[in-house]
């Protein structure tokens, strides 16, 4: 049976990371972190190459794509907003943060707007505790959120 | 001589605006066609008056902020290149009360050099430590950082020493140093400045580590939540690489050492050593029991020091100055300074260095200046997420490693979280459970199972559904979680859940009695 055409496309893609990467001292996540980089999440097909690539079972691999948070097994909306939900962004009203995005997105957390524009997450933690509440919006940094603040990032990851 | 601006590429400076306000000031010198050199320093820590932009004058240093993007004209106006008067004037940056009250050694180049310049880093002591390292003997530069009483800034405060010297006499043919920069408690944030300020110190600490136990080869695992101090701790490796810190002759010498960073996958739990380990070998970050210990049997099976990012970058000052200088500060057996971070709901929030032993109070009331929202405090959360709530009784406490212990709490990685009176300590007890739920790996039943039964049985409690009994099953639960569990996740949770019950049983009592209390 022929392969479809994007999983042999994937393969040797997924095939020229392994390639580069796999002389590393422990290159499993350094690999897949490239590979998300490349398809904005970690296909399916991608493992078995990544599991012949390193010597490793499916199932190994398998077991540590889904250990980790970060990796995706479907690609995220245009945007990525997290949302810091850790203790010291709730001291600061982060519940009320995350409760009015979801308003506003009309999403929960791990979802993705069905234009796909966005996709909400929560995040324990950015480092940015004394500049609470905090979020990160495609990897730029946000603090003290408040309603003027919320409503630019809504009306941003809209537009 | 053109004049110097130093605006903070700090992440927390950037998430106030430091970006647009670095904009604006580009925008404004060209402009006025004024020349002047932009530094990108890392942040001094004082967040409440970040973004802080300073001007090098004849005089010295001078700092403005908060500045916003709309004051950068009038600062102009006014002739801030001078360091003359305005609004957001703050004068010399040391002399803030916030920083002049410090005692800055792991810190003192951080928000001060431009992170990236070796030449700054050496004109401001850098460097030193390591020149010192590499003419003496391995066991004389692990007896100097012993005597020091340097202990494990991550949370365990074991004595930094004693690992390295398990790891000098443990032959092998390879060995590792292993920086865990996994900072994912709540409330820390002391690891990413230094990352993002001062990345240099790392290295150099790494790099004495490295001489001082026959290790070659370092690696800096950073949460992947961090991508600035990612992209400086890379760039940093390169320069310390090109200019001879780093290679197969450190600083000329014959002693090999060469380090990679590398990147987590927002998994919790990686920031115990064990399951870091696993994760840098590419496997689940599933955590490992212990013995062996990672010093005789550490990633892929050999020696490895794994230490904090603070306790490393702490270690070049001791090789500089000498152990003696190091001990001097801190009290009882807590020895050195510790970056305390002040986070949450208050109103000086930042990162303070000081010498081991002020008092719980004087961090919060006097430091911190009480709640950012003006209301009475109610509970403090010292050492992150596993960390044990503390009220306003126990603001006595010193902040000592031991005393902290005593008061059934820990100081963990020295982040504080002030909460004021608007908290729910029930529902706090509850996060506690869910996080350790959602983070757990899974290899131990107390964690894995526990935790979810803890946040199911504290909803009972909050429905008022038999509180009492359910209370002392959380506490039976809490006990079996502390003593059953393999790490410090599953086994520190019942911290943060007992405080809030032990020192707050009013936000337990069934619903209709709260309400009829109040």
């Amino acid at each position: 049976m022929p392969m479809q055409p994007a999983s042999t496309e994937i393969a040797s893609r997924a095939a020229a990371i392994i390639d580069e990467l796999k002389d590393l001292e422990g290159p499993l996540l350094p690999i897949l972190h490239e590979i998300q980089e490349e398809f904005g999440h970690v296909p399916q097909a991608a493992l078995s190459v990544i599991a012949d690539g390193l010597n490793l079972s499916r199932a190994e691999v398998h077991g540590v794509v889904t250990f980790y948070h970060d990796f995706r097994a479907r690609p995220a909306g245009r945007h990525v907003l997290k949302l810091c939900q850790a203790e010291a962004c709730q001291s600061m009203g982060s519940d009320a943060v995350a409760a009015k995005v979801k308003q506003l997105l009309g999403i929960g957390f791990h979802e993705t707007t069905r234009d796909g524009s966005v996709t909400l997450e929560p995040v324990y933690c950015l480092g940015l505790c004394a500049c609470s509440p905090s979020a990160m919006l495609d990897g730029e940094v946000i603090g003290r959120l408040d309603d003027e603040k919320i409503e630019e990032i809504v009306a941003e990851v809209r537009s | 001589m053109i004049p110097r601006i130093y605006i903070p590429g700090d992440s927390g400076a950037l998430a106030l605006g430091a970006e647009k306000v670095a904009k604006a000031i580009e925008k404004e010198l060209a402009e006025r066609g004024v020349e002047a050199k932009i530094v990108r320093n890392g942040s001094r820590g004082a967040y409440f008056l970040e973004p802080m932009v300073e001007v090098a004058t004849a005089e010295g240093r001078v700092a403005y902020g908060p500045v916003k993007p709309s004051d950068v004209k009038s600062l102009f106006d006014s002739g801030f290149l001078k360091g003359a008067p305005h609004k957001r004037w703050l004068g010399a940056p040391d002399k803030i009360p916030f920083l002049a009250k410090q005692t800055r050694l792991t810190f003192a180049r951080c928000g001060v050099i431009d992170p990236l310049s070796l030449d700054n880093y050496k004109a401001h002591g850098g460097l030193k430590g390591l020149h010192n390292a590499v003419a003496m003997a391995p066991a004389d530069i692990v007896k100097q950082v012993t005597e020091s009483g340097l202990r494990g800034r991550g949370g365990a405060g074991f004595p930094t020493g004693i690992k390295w010297k398990t790891v000098l006499d443990t032959a092998s043919d390879r060995k590792y140093i292993v920086c865990n920069a996994d900072e994912g408690d709540s409330a820390t944030f002391a690891d990413r400045m230094i990352m993002e300020g001062d990345p240099f110190v790392l290295i150099e600490g790494m790099a004495i580590a490295g001489i001082a136990t026959g290790a070659t080869k370092g690696f800096v695992y950073i949460r992947s939540e961090y991508p600035h101090a990612v992209a400086t701790m890379n760039k940093a490796v390169e320069i310390a690489r090109k200019h001879g810190v780093l290679g197969v002759n450190v600083l000329g010498s014959p002693n090999a050492f060469d380090m990679e960073i590398r990147v987590g996958a927002g998994a919790y739990v990686c920031g115990e050593e064990t399951s870091l380990l696993n994760s840098l070998e590419g496997k689940r970050g599933v955590v490992r029991a212990k013995p062996p210990l990672p010093a005789i049997q550490g990633l892929f099976g050999k020696p490895t020091v794994i230490n904090n990012v603070i306790s490393l970058a702490s270690v070049p000052i001791i090789m500089d100055k000498g152990a003696a200088f190091y001990k001097d500060f801190g009290m009882g057996r807590s020895r050195g300074t510790i970056p305390i971070q002040i986070a949450g709901n208050v109103k000086h929030g930042g990162l303070f260095e000081t010498a081991f032993g002020l008092t719980l109070g004087e961090i919060v009331d006097d430091i911190g200046g009480g709640t950012a929202s003006g209301r009475p405090v109610k509970a403090v959360q010292v050492g992150g997420p596993l960390g044990a709530y503390f009220p306003r009784a126990l603001f006595d406490t010193p902040f000592d490693y031991e005393a902290f212990a005593a008061k059934d709490g820990l100081i963990g990685h020295a982040g504080l979280t002030v909460f004021d009176d608007t908290a729910d300590m029930l529902k706090q007890a509850r996060f506690a459970m869910e996080f350790c739920a959602i983070e757990s790996c899974g290899k131990c039943t107390p964690c894995r199972i526990g935790s979810t039964r803890g946040v199911e049985v504290l909803d009972k409690v909050a429905s008022g559904i038999e509180a009492e009994k359910n209370l002392a099953l959380v506490t039976d639960l809490c006990n079996t979680m502390k003593f059953g569990s393999l790490c410090a996740l599953g086994g520190f949770t019942p911290y943060p859940v007992m405080s809030s019950i032990t020192h707050f049983p009013e936000d337990f009592k069934p619903a209709p009695t709260r309400v009829a209390a109040e």
